[in-house]
């Protein structure tokens, strides 16, 4: 196939989310996936060459055509997107799901020193946590996890890209900078 | 005087919210201590101090604040014991409170992290920003429907199926009704909406559509989705609640 790049190309304009290699297989038939992921190389690289307002990102395990962070101002202008809003206890109980994942309510309750409920709730509610099940112990508590869309929102390939947490002798100015 | 008014208040709401932990991390940051070597008695009497001061103007003090204050004073207490040379063994009274900061100072470095991103909608954009595109009265009129709709369309895809296999195929993976619910979930976090008919897709077998009915099933009594019926196409659509 000697237009692959375009064809995925094409794809990547239109697709609602990330386009995972698997999807992209499946609708090119005859592509192998070798194939896809150099077209999708050089794509990348190629939005790279050309410094435009798109990039090619890889996120929550596919592709996905996004804005570059520089423009940001210009687009909330066309569209009004609406904001993010999550509260510092909020990320910091999102931070320890992703991190801990799976992970029971106390768990995080203990991490945190403060009932976590309504937090919790809410980032359910925002699909940014899930519930995977519930844990075989007394009370038969629910196990959180995060999903897809909060990969999605915060550009995570997936749970391995996570920023590795900084050791201690780092943090302790990181955390006094935070204070602020 | 206005300033120094509201950095109080700003003080306050942080600290009602964000608990003891947040309020020790405060403390040692005030007083710039090493975290490894906490002066124990210091930060009681500021701790207490703390709590005093909320009390004072009319803050309910959590019940977190006051386990964390009876933590610090016995830990207090403890290093006032004499170390005996003997006793190596013994573990500095301190790592009680260490272990616990040093974790919450490490997610909350992660928080920062996180949020330090590009984050989508915020920072970057994709070209359907808003999945809630697919909105409900997309598709026209619809109704809400009762069980024995679902039963018919049901029975329609089991119709389908048989007409589509001759014979069975004996596979040995079977999904769980619990997994297939995870499953609809995962289909869930990117769109809004999903037919019917899209859960079956045509080569299932007829264990594999059980399992998804029982699951869509569960889903409907667990509240997690609604189901509805176009009037004009008749297409059952479920939407994630």
């Amino acid at each position: 196939m000697e237009d692959i790049k375009n064809i995925i190309e094409s794809l990547l304009l239109v697709a609602e989310e990330p386009l995972t290699i698997d999807r992209i297989k499946d609708i090119l038939a005859l592509a192998g996936k070798k194939e896809i992921q150099n077209a999708l190389t050089e794509l990348s690289s190629e939005y790279e060459n050309r410094k435009g307002g798109f990039f090619l990102r890889e996120v929550a395990g596919g592709y996905q055509i996004r804005t570059r962070p520089e423009y940001r101002e210009w687009i909330k202008r066309l569209i009004q997107p609406k904001p993010l809003r999550i509260s510092k206890p909020a990320l910091e109980t999102l931070a320890i799901i992703a991190y801990k994942q799976p992970i029971i309510r106390s768990d995080i309750e203990h991490i945190r020193g403060v009932d976590c409920g309504g937090i919790l709730r809410m980032l359910l509610e925002r699909k940014l946590v899930r519930i995977l099940g519930r844990k075989a112990i007394p009370g038969r508590p629910h196990i959180y996890a995060t999903t897809k869309q909060f990969l999605e929102v915060f550009d995570l390939k997936n749970l391995e890209d996570l920023p590795t947490p900084k050791e201690i002798s780092e943090l302790s100015d990181a955390a006094s900078e935070n204070m602020d | 005087m206005i300033d120094m008014q509201e950095k109080l208040y700003k003080v306050q709401i942080d600290d009602i919210f964000e608990g003891p932990m947040d309020l020790l991390v405060h403390l040692i940051k005030k007083h710039e201590m090493d975290i490894y070597d906490i002066p124990i008695a210091l930060i009681t009497e500021q701790y207490l101090e703390y709590l005093q001061w909320m009390k004072a103007i009319n803050i309910d003090v959590a019940g977190d604040f006051i386990l964390m204050a009876s933590t610090l004073t016995k830990i207090k207490s403890r290093m006032l014991l004499p170390v005996h040379e003997e006793e190596t063994d013994d573990e500095d009274p301190r790592l009680e409170i260490v272990k616990p900061l040093e974790e919450y100072l490490q997610m909350k470095s992660a928080a920062n992290e996180l949020i330090a991103r590009n984050l989508l909608g915020e920072d970057t954009f994709v070209r359907y920003p808003n999945q809630e595109n697919h909105s409900m009265d997309q598709d026209g009129e619809i109704i809400k429907i009762g069980l024995f709709e679902l039963i018919d369309a049901f029975q329609t895809i089991l119709e389908k199926i048989s007409e589509h296999r001759g014979v069975d195929i004996i596979t040995a993976d079977t999904v769980s009704v619990r997994d297939r619910i995870v499953q609809i979930v995962e289909i869930f976090e990117t769109r809004k909406s999903v037919t019917f008919n899209e859960l079956f897709p045509m080569n299932t077998d007829k264990s594999e559509v059980v399992v998804t009915f029982l699951a869509i099933l569960e889903m409907v009594r667990l509240s997690l989705i609604h189901i509805v019926q176009n009037t004009q196409t008749g297409i059952i659509r479920l939407f994630y609640l």
